[in-house]
């Protein structure tokens, strides 16, 4: 900020810490330490935030299920189970490789973070690939609620709306989630393109490890969803 | 430290006009601000505008309700005239009040840091708003919503043909705008403490502030989740609480009130905050039981968590779960008594210097205790069948939420004025509104108390006619309020430009926040400020002012 000084001596070099002059440190905090204890912390609340979201919705689910517990059966029979393991499958290898990224950017391995943040890109897009393949086949068998509900129930009809109030938990539920998936794959871009660039290293890796405590929670949302969408139906196998 | 330039030394105006506000000028250096006291001005005007709305509303309401007769609105209208006064005096004024202004403003400054934790969130919650505003008044010009400020299905779902999707979606966008301002506030009130401010040495506004955001960081997301489900219903014509098709209206209540009466907390906690910090600064006393006080929030926070079926006693609820309601309602009270008995035992014997701001606080506290102690009465089950949806629900809430939460938002607005803007607003004048407005209210609400007693229901735009005395009385009262509170708004500007200049510390308060300048320097504080005392060290600042005299 200095361009003309005002005669005495030549200023003497910045000899400052290391670390405050970090290109990431933001003006209103000491040093990296608080400026990382605190995204961490803001994390954390912002997962019970959606705890919370989830957890309304979940409720209600689960109210319903006590009440048309038949209905709710005959909804989860008609999903494809094993579309579902291998989504919890996928998700869970995503998370390990997620973890591995937040490691190599702890180590100061560029290439390493780069390579495990793809794959894990890699893993949340095959995600909502099954994810897409299951809707449509759920939308052309009229599984979809609403006007577009044409799914039948002869043995007993009555449930039939009922059945539609699974179906639409059903796609609120795994429509939230893939949001949140959504959202996940496009901050990975921009942690792919951060982490090529060499922004993280063994005294700056905090947004990495953030972003994977964002995607860690995603999935166990899909540990959730999973069996209570999908492997509930008792007696009623599809 | 660099050594000091031409620049510095020559051409730079005096350090104190160098403030946030002279700091940068161009309406974008405010439009993409990440400065915590500038946002809070954004939010200081957009509040403002929506209030003024929000007031029209109600004043068109309470000439409607001059005649028993109903004939200056069709009921229609006047349906869709009590739905926007609520949603805007609530989820667009109310709430982001306090928090949002003054929270935002000082907590920084009280906790001694640069800025909030996140700046650029900051920011964001501003524009959620900004955003939620527009799409509420587009809906406004564009024919307004009925279903009242609660959403109630299946009317909000099924059948009412006016704006229900825009509305909800935009109360859903400005839910996550106070989210953020709760997470960031937790954040910063957890890691941005300067050296040596411990918990039991933060300021009272700040365990308040605290407390709020704790309830808005856990209730808010079940609203959302909950407007979320009203939308889909409504789109895709699916039955989640319509009876019809197998949902039930009642869990749309469950999780309406889930959220909606701890939000009667994110309104009131900070008004308690304001308090203790007026109380404490116009009696020069450290205020009584401060532990007390400080935990007392916390526990209104946990236990307005319990209490949210007492709106639904009448709603079709089993009496074993209204009993438990009722029970936990009682309970909540009692923390809010503690804070009542605190201030009390702090004023008494005090020489209370009684400034516009302790004029305030005193209608405060006089007006919630009345608010309070009415919710008292409601939430016992047999008197509440008898009065629900009546005129008493409603003087109760207006005594809590404009008797209470809005009087102390007038008092924090004026004690805090002089740090904002570095003037003074004037005195006389404030008094008088300050006055105008606890005499106004006084007339508006007390009789509505009587009238709902006697029997009259809520949000009809006719009545009987043995109701219109005391009807005339509240629009009567409804007009010296709107006197009142129009002054503020004309000597506060007339202040910006002709108001006495404050200096850093017009009350003697003390308090970080009264160590800088007035209006503060953008970075708060030029060296972070190391604390020693405990919050309202009265005695120890009277000495060392004592000492200081004597050098
Ligand atoms: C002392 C603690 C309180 C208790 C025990 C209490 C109790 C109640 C009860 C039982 C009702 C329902 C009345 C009915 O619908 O029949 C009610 C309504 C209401 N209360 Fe309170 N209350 C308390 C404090 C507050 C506070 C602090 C606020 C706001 C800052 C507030 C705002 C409201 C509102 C807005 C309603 C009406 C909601 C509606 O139907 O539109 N209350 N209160
Ligand atoms: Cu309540």
């Amino acid at each position: 900020m200095s361009e003309v000084t005002l005669g005495g001596p030549p200023p003497a070099p910045q000899v400052e810490e290391h670390h405050e002059h970090h290109p990431f440190l933001q003006h209103h905090f000491e040093d990296l330490g608080q400026q990382h204890e605190a995204s961490t912390l803001g994390m954390w609340m912002f997962l019970s935030t959606e705890i919370l979201f989830f957890g309304g919705v979940l409720a209600a689910y689960w109210i319903y299920r006590v009440m048309y517990p038949e209905a709710w059966a005959i909804g989860a029979a008609q999903q494809i189970w094993w579309l579902g393991a291998i989504n919890t499958i996928v998700l869970i290898i995503s998370s390990l490789t997620m973890a591995l990224a937040v490691r190599n950017a702890q180590m100061g391995r560029r290439m390493g973070t780069v390579y495990m943040l793809i794959a894990t890109l890699f893993f949340g897009t095959i995600f909502l690939g099954v994810k897409m393949y299951e809707y449509t086949k759920h939308w052309q068998e009229g599984l979809f609620p609403g006007a577009a509900f044409t799914f039948q129930w002869p043995q007993n009809p009555a449930l039939v709306p009922k059945i539609e109030l699974f179906m639409t938990f059903y796609w609120c539920l795994t429509g939230l989630h893939a949001l949140h998936m959504v959202i996940g794959a496009g901050l990975l871009i921009w942690f792919i393109w951060r982490s090529w660039k060499g922004h993280f290293g063994p005294e700056y890796y905090g947004p990495v490890e953030i972003m994977g405590l964002y995607w860690h929670f995603v999935d166990i949302v899909w540990i959730f969803l999973f069996p209570f969408l999908y492997l509930i139906h008792g007696a009623h196998h599809g | 430290m660099s050594s000091l330039t031409l620049h510095d030394v020559r051409f730079v105006e005096p350090e104190a006009t160098r403030n946030y506000i002279t700091q940068d000028y161009g309406a974008l250096s405010w439009l993409f601000t990440k400065d915590h006291k500038r946002i809070a001005i954004l939010y200081l005007i957009s509040i403002t505008a929506l209030f003024i709305l929000g007031g029209f509303f109600a004043v068109v309401m309470r000439i409607e309700l001059l005649t028993p007769e109903g004939d200056l609105l069709t009921s229609d209208t006047y349906n869709k005239f009590f739905t926007l006064h609520g949603i805007i005096m609530i989820f667009f004024f109310l709430i982001p009040s306090i928090p949002a202004v003054l929270g935002n403003f000082l907590l920084p400054l009280m906790l001694g840091a640069k800025d909030l934790a996140f700046p650029k969130i900051n920011l964001l919650s501003w524009y959620l708003y900004i955003i939620a505003a527009v799409m509420g008044l587009y809906i406004i010009i564009t024919g307004g919503v009925d279903t009242g400020w609660t959403f109630y299905t299946p009317f909000s779902t099924q059948f009412s043909n006016t704006h229900v999707f825009g509305v909800t979606f935009a109360a859903f966008i400005v839910g996550f705008s106070s989210i953020l301002t709760g997470l960031n506030f937790l954040v910063t009130i957890h890691r941005m403490r300067a050296p040596g401010l411990t918990w039991f040495r933060l300021p009272l506004f700040v365990w308040a502030m605290y407390a709020t955001s704790i309830v808005q960081l856990l209730a808010t997301p079940v609203l959302a989740i909950t407007l979320v489900m009203l939308m889909f219903e409504r789109v895709v014509h699916v039955g989640i609480f319509d009876p019809a098709l197998g949902g039930d209206p009642l869990l749309f209540q469950h999780m309406f009130w889930f959220y909606s009466h701890p939000a009667v907390y994110i309104m009131i906690l900070p008004a308690m905050g304001v308090a203790s910090e007026v109380v404490a600064a116009f009696t020069r006393k450290k205020i009584f039981g401060y532990q007390f006080v400080a935990y007392s929030s916390l526990a209104i926070a946990f236990l307005g968590f319990l209490v949210w079926a007492h709106h639904m006693f009448v709603a079709g609820i089993s009496v074993y779960s209204a009993m438990i309601f009722s029970f936990l309602s009682y309970f909540v009270a009692v923390p809010s008594a503690i804070k009542v008995f605190n201030w009390t035992a702090t004023l008494y014997r005090a020489s209370v210097s009684l400034m516009t701001p302790m004029l305030y606080i005193l209608g405060f506290i006089g007006l919630f205790t009345i608010g309070g102690v009415t919710g008292l009465f409601l939430a016992a089950i047999g008197l509440d069948v008898h009065v629900t949806d009546t005129y008493f629900v409603v003087a109760h809430f207006h005594y809590v939420m404009v008797g209470g939460a809005v009087m102390a938002y007038m008092a924090g607005l004026h004690y805090w004025w002089p740090k904002i803007t570095g003037r003074m607003y004037p005195e006389w004048w404030a008094r008088l509104a300050a006055l105008l407005v606890f005499a106004g209210f006084n007339l508006t609400f007390f009789p509505q108390f009587v009238l709902g007693y006697l029997g009259m229901p809520r949000r009809y735009h006719a009545y009987a006619p043995e109701f219109q005395v005391l009807n005339v009385m509240s629009t009567a009262g409804a007009s010296v309020l709107a006197v009142g509170y129009a002054l503020p708004l004309c000597y506060l500007l007339w202040s910006l430009w002709y108001g006495r200049p404050a200096g850093p510390n017009p009350w003697g308060a003390v308090g970080l926040e009264w160590t800088t300048a007035s209006p503060p320097p953008m970075e708060n504080f030029h060296e972070t400020p190391v604390v020693t005392w405990d919050a309202y060290d009265y005695p120890a600042m009277m000495k060392a002012m004592g000492e200081t005299q004597n050098v």
